[in-house]
């Protein structure tokens, strides 16, 4: 089962200034960076947070701590998708009690990690709130969950597979469309 | 699913890949300890079934835990009030506890062989928690885990095995686990409870414990079964305390970083001292920690988890 590329849809600038664009935002709803944290969900998740971080503290001079969350032993499919990533640590050096927490994953797609992760945070804590920032919006959710912040919204089908590319894990920045040539599910299902 | 095979019966059919594929998994699966809510919902659905013939506190407690904590349904058969004592055959019971809807089952036989037996006839997974004097590998991973969380490595290390090798699982699958990822293994004890043989396990012999202390960098310091004295193995528990007990003045010779280790219980001044045991090389306790978090990333590994690659969701 062979992915072909469709498009290309952002370059390094592009996510550049999505990303900037969402530091803005994040301020602005916030009123400032206060108490904000963010949490990155492994693995592209937490480039981005870093992203994020960097600036806003560029922005406001504030600098935001940083946590690495894996939610892989959240998931509560392990028998029912076909592809189970192996575990890594979560590294939040914060404690994250009555801090407003952005989430930040690359992707938004059914919502399901984005339940476990929320699940992951309210067992080491209770955050005073959590806020979602993704780069791509692909739709198909599956649970009633939406982000507060996007970087770009990106109507797909199922067959098809956003792979969001950072240059701090894959050496460059882009983000490109990918389709499964032959007539079949999608892999990664879930 | 990344184990090779449905069921962990020894250290001696893993895979070094495997072995270390089981290491870190363990490593996140510690973190729920600093934890106030120690609950993951991994294995919601699965049934685990603890099928013990032999008295265990750590090994069946830290299997219960494992289970409790990835949110799996366990249960404990207590054999001694279980059909066992009607005759039940240990396929019988295997199939029973399948038929009852056990996904996996972890069992501790007195007899070599047992859960491969049950293995064999079972779609579940099989857990060996020690069978006879074959092999103890959710013991073996958990010392290799210690191991490596102190050391940082295993491959070079010169560890040390005291006791009675003969009638030790604990030695066999530390050995198994050892040689395949690099260590020096020194095999020590009286001569009447070392195997004929052992070398061609990648082991070294040394009967004076001394010499073997010598530039080690792990002590693992095995149970004596005090029955063995009344077989005539050893002469006197307080023989072989002189000449094999681990005290401090003997772990003065030795490398000021070594690690004192246990799989307990201790005969406290037979095999080692109270003072080492409790002292600042001793991660005895830290040992049994360590069984819960390995023994977690077995569960997960074997209910499927732990392939590479990445979930959209």
């Amino acid at each position: 089962m062979a992915l072909v590329e469709k498009a290309r849809i952002m370059d390094s600038d592009g996510i550049r200034r999505a990303t900037m664009r969402i530091a803005h935002e994040i301020i602005e709803k916030n009123k400032g960076a206060d108490d904000l944290s963010f949490v990155g969900i492994r693995t592209r998740g937490f480039p981005l947070a870093k992203r994020l971080a960097e600036a806003i503290q560029q922005i406001e001079g504030t600098k935001l701590p940083v946590g690495i969350l894996d939610i892989t032993l959240y998931r509560d499919d392990l028998t029912t998708i076909a592809v189970q990533p192996v575990v890594h640590k979560t590294e939040i050096p914060f404690d994250v009690s009555e801090k407003k927490i952005i989430l930040v994953d690359d992707v938004l797609y059914t919502g399901r990690t984005i339940r476990a992760a929320m699940d992951a945070l309210m067992d080491l804590g209770r955050p005073r709130s959590i806020q979602l920032a993704v780069l791509i919006d692909r739709g198909h959710r599956e649970l009633p969950i939406r982000a507060d912040y996007i970087g770009k919204n990106v109507p797909t089908s199922r067959r098809e597979v956003i792979s969001v590319r950072l240059a701090e894990i894959d050496g460059s920045d882009e983000v490109i469309i990918q389709e499964f040539s032959e007539n079949s599910s999608h892999p990664c299902q879930s | 699913m990344p184990l090779k095979s449905k069921d962990v019966l020894g250290l001696e059919d893993l895979s070094v890949e495997e072995i270390e594929l089981i290491l870190q998994t363990a490593e996140p699966c510690k973190q729920i300890f600093t934890r106030d809510i120690k609950k993951l919902p991994t294995l919601r659905g699965k049934t685990m079934v603890n099928l013990f013939y032999e008295p265990s506190t750590r090994t069946r407690t830290s299997f219960e835990l494992a289970g409790k904590w990835m949110s799996a349904d366990v249960t404990n058969i207590a054999t001694a009030s279980s059909s066992v004592v009607k005759g039940e055959s240990l396929k019988d019971t295997a199939r029973t506890l399948e038929a009852l809807g056990a996904n996996i089952i972890v069992i501790r036989h007195q007899m070599a062989g047992a859960p491969h037996v049950i293995a064999r006839c079972v779609k579940a997974s099989v857990i060996n928690a020690g069978d006879g004097m074959h092999e103890h590998p959710t013991q073996g991973l958990l010392d290799l885990y210690t191991i490596r969380e102190h050391k940082g490595r295993i491959a070079g290390l010169k560890v040390v095995i005291i006791g009675d090798i003969l009638h030790s699982r604990v030695a066999k699958s530390n050995i198994w686990g050892l040689t395949k990822l690099g260590a020096e293994v020194t095999v020590c004890g009286p001569p009447t409870l070392i195997p004929q043989g052992i070398e061609r396990m990648g082991v070294n012999v040394e009967y004076d414990l001394d010499v073997a202390l010598r530039g080690a960098d792990v002590v693992n310091i095995l149970r004596i079964q005090l029955e063995r004295q009344k077989k005539g193995l050893f002469p006197t528990i307080r023989e072989y305390s002189r000449l094999y007990g681990v005290n401090a003045k003997r772990l003065r010779a030795a490398r000021p970083d070594i690690l004192v280790m246990h799989p307990g219980p201790a005969n406290l001044g037979v095999e080692i001292t109270g003072d080492v045991a409790e002292g600042v090389r001793s991660v005895i306790h830290e040992q049994v920690t360590n069984g819960v978090a390995v023994r977690m990333a077995l569960l997960y590994l074997l209910s499927g988890g732990g392939a590479s690659g990445e979930i959209a969701g």
